[in-house]
């Protein structure tokens, strides 16, 4: 149907100069007035049926193009959704974003546009030039003869625009990195006053753009012009010699103006064919980034059991972990048995890999040797729902979108009710959140109400109990807290706790209190299983981590003050003389 | 929702609600969309971005003159050669005829093709110029934006957002480029052919140039109906696109607690929704191209139609020549074909304007903390730091401190300690000069601080905040971030010096290790220990850590502070203590409670104090260790 139109139109748009030449051949030259009047009301009538052809064309194109567009978004996404972490911590979302975006654009400009006028064009120009020749043929070869420097030309250009273009979108990019990278670290470059480095490494980014961008302008410049001054020359040959063709009688003046009008009517399909032809690149290269996302396929997929009523006993047997683009175990040789209802603290240095741990249990990541287990199921025998149902996870970063609320708290239970949302809120001490200016309506995030980090823990802590799991991960979730919020929560924790089985990362005495027994991770492996007081008089390395004793550390700061044995012995408690927390977001 | 949220509400929610649908609160309601713009200050805004304008192009004013020229020059070669088709036909071919010989056409030939070169190299030129000057003016509003941003306060920027950052600086600049490369040559053109052809047809006859301009009104019309429309279409795929964006950013860097919390089919939907939204506004920006081009057309083939019917009638009665009737064919073909280029220029020229509009008004926020006019020396500073009757609040109304007096000499250590929202960090921010004091003064050395340069005082006082933003580029680049010059040894001694050196050295390319993207695998603590290198490289005279040590863990920290002890014996230092084991390390402690110091005194004097504060809290914590 678009097609159709498309080329029906090209050749009513044919025949109006071919009207104006009977006409001046005709009537005019015949000295028929009554000739005049059908033949104009035609050409007039062939000017509406183009219009009317165009119009069709356009409104069926919208629909189908845009359609395929919003249809091919729609799966990108959801197929990025189902993609390991492995695959998004590689990728940063800058490279998918322009994917979605730029990407799917130049082949919906393609597909749209410049594949059909590829072919209007290409006809277009068959056919004129066809009549070209029949209308008077000496002259339908200057204007072929014309034609061919203009395709060759066109080529050579598409070729080198589309690799400088290529060049100022690279270096387009590389801008946008140091923007962005200034503006994430503003406030260091401010505390140092490096702005004029961070504006130099700016600077010589944006002078190299520029310098691309010059290259492409005189590409262009000389291209343009020659596009525009060719079929030009072609004229005054054509002039000359049309001229001289009617001068001896071989042409008719009505020939030779419906000659002339018709060769300007081939200037536009000619010079867009390089514009069209550096899309078609464009649309290939886009397809090809596009498609490199669909062929990754999603390396965690869910298996196909599922635990009706898990108990919630968590086991890792002999577990090891290590990153694809690495050639070292994060985590090798884990052991480790938590029984329904325990929880289980895990310890270590910055840095020793107990993130990656939990993140083993929601299936984040894999492992790649051993496995972990659910009430004796591998996990990665379960379906993902079931697995992710059973098992939540606090961050230690939380992650709030730019949505209300609730929707950021009903993010693992959707059909929370509100006695719900607000027990949660209760036990995770975020209590603000109903004082926010439109309560759990409220829009936070990013381009929301901007929250402290203790504030969005909390947020993160309320999500994950809201979730009620049979298993909860903590991951360092307290950690921004102030001491006596921090005692607040871990009291209404330990409700939640004695429920659930429980994985806690913490570095501090307080927050491993919470467990009924600690892992130490050291090496890469849980060395050490035990209670805290247990392992605080056996291991050597847990008392240096955790370690409330002044004894480990060094005798000269014991000695500095006569307060200071007080202070060391005091560490790792309560640290902070918080006593409400301001009311949210507000400043 | 409430009643509340329908004043203010998105304009998301305020469609859905009209159109019936279940309302999508998934969003949210929040206070304000800083880039809409109200109506009545459409105005003010056209204003400002001409201003803008205008102080862009003046360095290039002489040029200016020039490509008006030359683009004058240009469109008149162009134009003359359809007339010069008709003298070709009209006085060329007579003489022919009638057997005089063909010395009229060669000359008109002749002509027509200096009218060819001229129209070449014109043409040449006027890409060109109009090339260089618009990457000029487009690297200049790179560095000028890039600037301004970095010059706008902390608390802009806590306001702003660094996503609006990012994208006033690059695809609002992008959009003027766009403008700047296709749209501003297609609207010179088409004027210039507009009233050029306007003109000519009435010269060359009268009456069918008058037939011919009958054009003239429909087209007004039509194309003011597509600007009005098509800024509208236009502002509603800016929208959708940003919520697509958004929504699509946020899912993928937020894709653990997506999966880890099964959010994955609730996010589908989501985003089909502002996918679909998306959709249907461009279907619309679509469709008022498909209305507009073809209407353009339609008015352009019903003037050649009559143009054709009536230049045939007179010529019939030998009024006009066949040439003029050829030239009129001529000149209406190169009329409309420019036009039908409007509808994509307007679109480039809707959002160059709209993201001109936003450029200008970032450029006009004047900097919370200015440069000092007449900056007053500093070489050498000792670090001594005052407060003098300081009042500041984040809102006008609210001060987090009220005429606080404080004075610190220079070489002690001071831990602030006191309850969130008690003032800490506001007295380590307007240290720092990261904000300015609403009343009072902040000295150093007795010299105000908003008489020392940006130089010179970030040269004297250095903050560490929780935040430590690692840099793209190697380990020793980022510490070195604290003094540019430093060289291999003075970075390993830095990191050295506070413990860093052994995390550093285990890396695979020990200080030239590249820490890509952000510091993804730099734990939260390497990172703080990376920060903390940094600092100390840059050996200030007063140095603010604002919490410096929370993500530490506990050997860490304690190499931390005993590196501390040492580093900070001759600096001043102010700690915003968040656990009370960096407080050991101070000389002097200050309890602050609703921005006023309620304690002062060496720890030891502190705690010795039964019916203190800090003696209580600290009786708590020991308490709490049992």
């Amino acid at each position: 149907m678009m097609a159709s139109a498309a080329i029906t139109g090209v050749f009513v748009s044919i025949a109006i100069p071919l009207v104006t030449k009977a006409i001046i051949d005709g009537p005019i030259s015949d000295h028929d007035q009554g000739g005049i009047l059908p033949l104009g009301l035609l050409a007039l009538a062939l000017g509406i049926v183009e219009a009317a052809l165009i119009l069709i064309r356009r409104w069926v194109q919208a629909r189908a193009v845009l359609g395929v567009e919003t249809a091919i978004r729609d799966d990108l996404y959801a197929h990025l959704d189902s993609l390991p972490m492995a695959f998004h911590s590689r990728w940063q979302s800058g490279q998918l974003l322009s994917r979605v975006t730029i990407d799917l654009s130049a082949i919906r400009r393609f597909s749209g546009f410049g594949m059909l006028f590829l072919v209007i064009n290409i006809l277009q120009l068959l056919v004129v030039t066809a009549l070209l020749l029949h209308l008077y043929w000496p002259l339908g070869v200057v204007v072929a003869c014309a034609a061919v420097p203009i395709i060759l030309l066109s080529l050579t250009f598409e070729r080198r625009y589309v690799k400088v273009s290529r060049r100022v979108q690279d270096q387009q990019g590389d801008v946008a990195t140091q923007v962005e990278e200034s503006t994430l670290g503003i406030r260091v470059i401010k505390a140092f006053g490096r702005a004029d480095l961070a504006y130099d490494k700016f600077d010589s980014h944006a002078t190299r753009l520029y310098h691309s961008q010059l290259a492409k302008v005189r590409l262009a410049a000389r291209f343009w012009t020659f596009l525009e001054v060719l079929p030009n020359l072609a004229l005054v040959v054509v002039l000359l010699l049309g001229a001289m063709a009617v001068g001896n009688g071989s042409l008719t003046p009505g020939a030779l103006v419906a000659f002339i009008t018709l060769m300007l009517s081939l200037v536009w399909p000619m010079a867009s064919l390089g514009v069209i032809l550096s899309m078609a690149q464009e649309a290939m290269t886009a397809a090809d980034r596009v498609l490199e996302i669909f062929d990754t396929a999603p390396s965690i997929v869910g298996g196909d059991r599922v635990l009706s009523h898990p108990a919630g006993r968590l086991r890792f047997e002999g577990v090891a972990f290590r990153f694809d683009d690495s050639d070292t175990d994060v985590l090798h040789d884990v052991d480790l048995d938590v029984r329904p209802g325990e929880t289980v603290a895990v310890v270590g240095a910055t840095g020793s890999g107990k993130t990656v741990l939990t993140a083993l249990v929601p299936r984040l990541y894999d492992p790649t040797a051993g496995r972990v287990t659910i009430d004796g199921v591998d996990v990665r025998d379960l379906t993902l729902p079931c697995l992710r149902r059973t098992v939540a996870t606090a961050f230690e970063e939380p992650t709030l979108f730019s949505m209300s609320a609730r929707e950021n708290l009903t993010l693992g239970r959707p059909d929370a009710s509100d006695e719900d949302v607000a027990e949660a809120l209760r036990v995770a001490q975020a209590e603000f959140v109903h004082e926010l200016p439109w309560g759990l309506d409220t829009r936070i995030g990013e381009q929301g109400m901007s929250l402290s980090g203790g504030q969005r823990q909390r947020l993160a802590l309320a999500r994950a109990v809201l979730a009620k799991p049979r298993v909860l991960v903590l991951d360092d979730t307290l950690s921004a807290l102030d001491v006596h919020t921090e005692a607040l929560v871990e009291e209404a924790l330990r409700a939640v706790l004695s429920d659930a089985t429980g994985i806690v990362v913490a570095h501090r005495a307080s927050t491993v209190l919470l467990a009924d027994k600690v892992a130490l991770l050291q090496g890469g492996t849980i060395t050490h299983v035990g209670t805290h007081r247990e392992l605080l008089d056996t291991v050597p390395a847990y008392k240096h981590l955790l370690a409330a004793d002044a004894e480990d550390a060094d005798p000269s700061l014991v000695a500095a003050s006569s307060a200071d044995s007080r202070w060391t012995r005091a560490r790792y408690g309560a640290d902070e003389l918080a006593t409400s927390d301001g009311s949210a977001g507000r400043r | 929702m409430t009643t509340a949220t329908d004043t203010t509400t998105t304009p998301t929610s305020q469609r859905s609600s009209t159109e019936q649908e279940p309302p999508k609160d998934w969003r949210g309601v929040a206070a304000e969309d800083r880039d809409d713009i109200p109506d009545n200050v459409g105005l003010l805004l056209r204003d400002r971005s001409r201003r803008l304008l205008g102080s862009l192009l003046r360095p290039h004013r002489k040029v200016l003159w020039l490509v008006l020229g030359v683009v004058l020059v240009e469109n008149g070669a162009r134009l003359a050669i359809p007339y010069l088709v008709k003298e070709g036909i009209d006085r060329g071919i007579p003489p022919m005829v009638a057997g005089d010989g063909s010395r009229t056409l060669v000359v008109i030939v002749a002509i027509v093709g200096v009218a060819v070169i001229v129209q070449t190299v014109a043409r040449m030129a006027f890409l060109l110029i109009t090339g260089r000057i618009g990457q000029q003016v487009l690297l200049e509003l790179r560095r000028r934006v890039f600037r301004h941003f970095q010059r706008l306060s902390t608390a802009f920027h806590d306001r702003y957002t660094s996503g609006r950052v990012i994208s006033r600086s690059t695809s609002d600049v992008d959009a003027i480029e766009e403008m700047l490369d296709t749209g501003f040559d297609g609207l010179v053109n088409a004027v210039l052919t507009l009233l050029g052809t306007a003109i000519l047809l009435l010269w060359l006859d009268f009456k069918l140039g008058l037939v011919a301009l009958i054009a003239f009104p429909f087209l007004t019309w039509l194309t003011r109906w597509f600007r009005r429309q098509s800024a509208k279409a236009y502002r509603r795929t800016r929208e959708t696109v940003a919520a697509v964006i958004v929504h699509f950013v946020e899912s993928m860097t937020g894709i653990r607690a997506v999966q880890a919390f099964r959010r994955e089919p609730r996010n589908e939907e989501i985003f089909a929704e502002v996918n679909d939204e998306y959709r249907a506004a461009n279907e619309r920006a679509f469709r008022l191209h498909g209305l507009f081009m073809p209407g353009i057309k339609l008015i352009g083939n019903m003037t050649i139609g009559l143009v054709l019917l009536y230049g045939a009638y007179r010529a019939f009665h030998g009024q006009v020549t066949v040439g003029v009737l050829a030239a009129f064919l001529i000149y209406l073909r190169a009329f409309f074909e420019p036009m039908q280029e409007i509808s994509q220029f307007y679109n480039t020229f809707q959002s160059a304007s709209a993201a001109l509009e936003k450029l200008s008004g970032v450029l006009e926020e004047k900097p919370d903390v200015p440069e000092p006019a007449q900056p007053r020396p500093l070489s050498q500073a000792r670090g001594e730091i005052g407060f003098d009757r300081v009042t500041f609040g984040y809102v006008a109304d609210r001060p987090v401190l009220a005429s606080l007096d404080l004075q610190v000499p220079a070489g002690q250590t001071i831990a602030v300690v006191g309850a969130t929202g008690a003032g800490k960090t506001t007295i380590a921010k307007l240290v720092s000069r990261f904000y300015d004091p609403t009343a009072g003064v902040v000295t150093l050395d007795g010299i105000d601080l908003r008489d020392l340069d940006d130089a010179t005082l970030r040269r004297h006082i250095v903050m560490v905040t929780q935040e430590n933003f690692v840099f793209a580029g190697t380990i020793a680049d980022n510490i070195r971030f604290g003094r540019p010059g430093a060289s291999v040894d003075e970075v390993r001694a830095a990191a050295d010096a506070i413990g860093a050196h052994d995390f550093i050295a285990a890396l695979p390319e020990g200080y030239d290790t590249r820490v890509e993207s952000r510091g993804a695998r730099l734990s939260a603590g390497q990172r703080q220990l990376v920060a903390f290198a940094r600092a100390f490289l840059a050996d200030p005279a007063v140095l603010i850590l604002d919490e410096a040590t929370s993500s530490l863990d506990v050997p860490s920290e304690r190499l931390v502070q005993r590196a501390l002890r040492t580093i900070l014996a001759e600096r001043t230092a102010i700690i915003i203590a968040h656990r009370l084991s960096t407080v050991e390390i101070a000389d002097r402690v200050l309890v602050l409670e609703h921005g006023e110091v309620v304690e002062d005194g060496a720890p030891a004097q502190l705690v010795a104090r039964t019916d203190g504060r800090f003696a209580g809290l600290h009786q708590a914590w020991v308490d709490s260790l049992a």
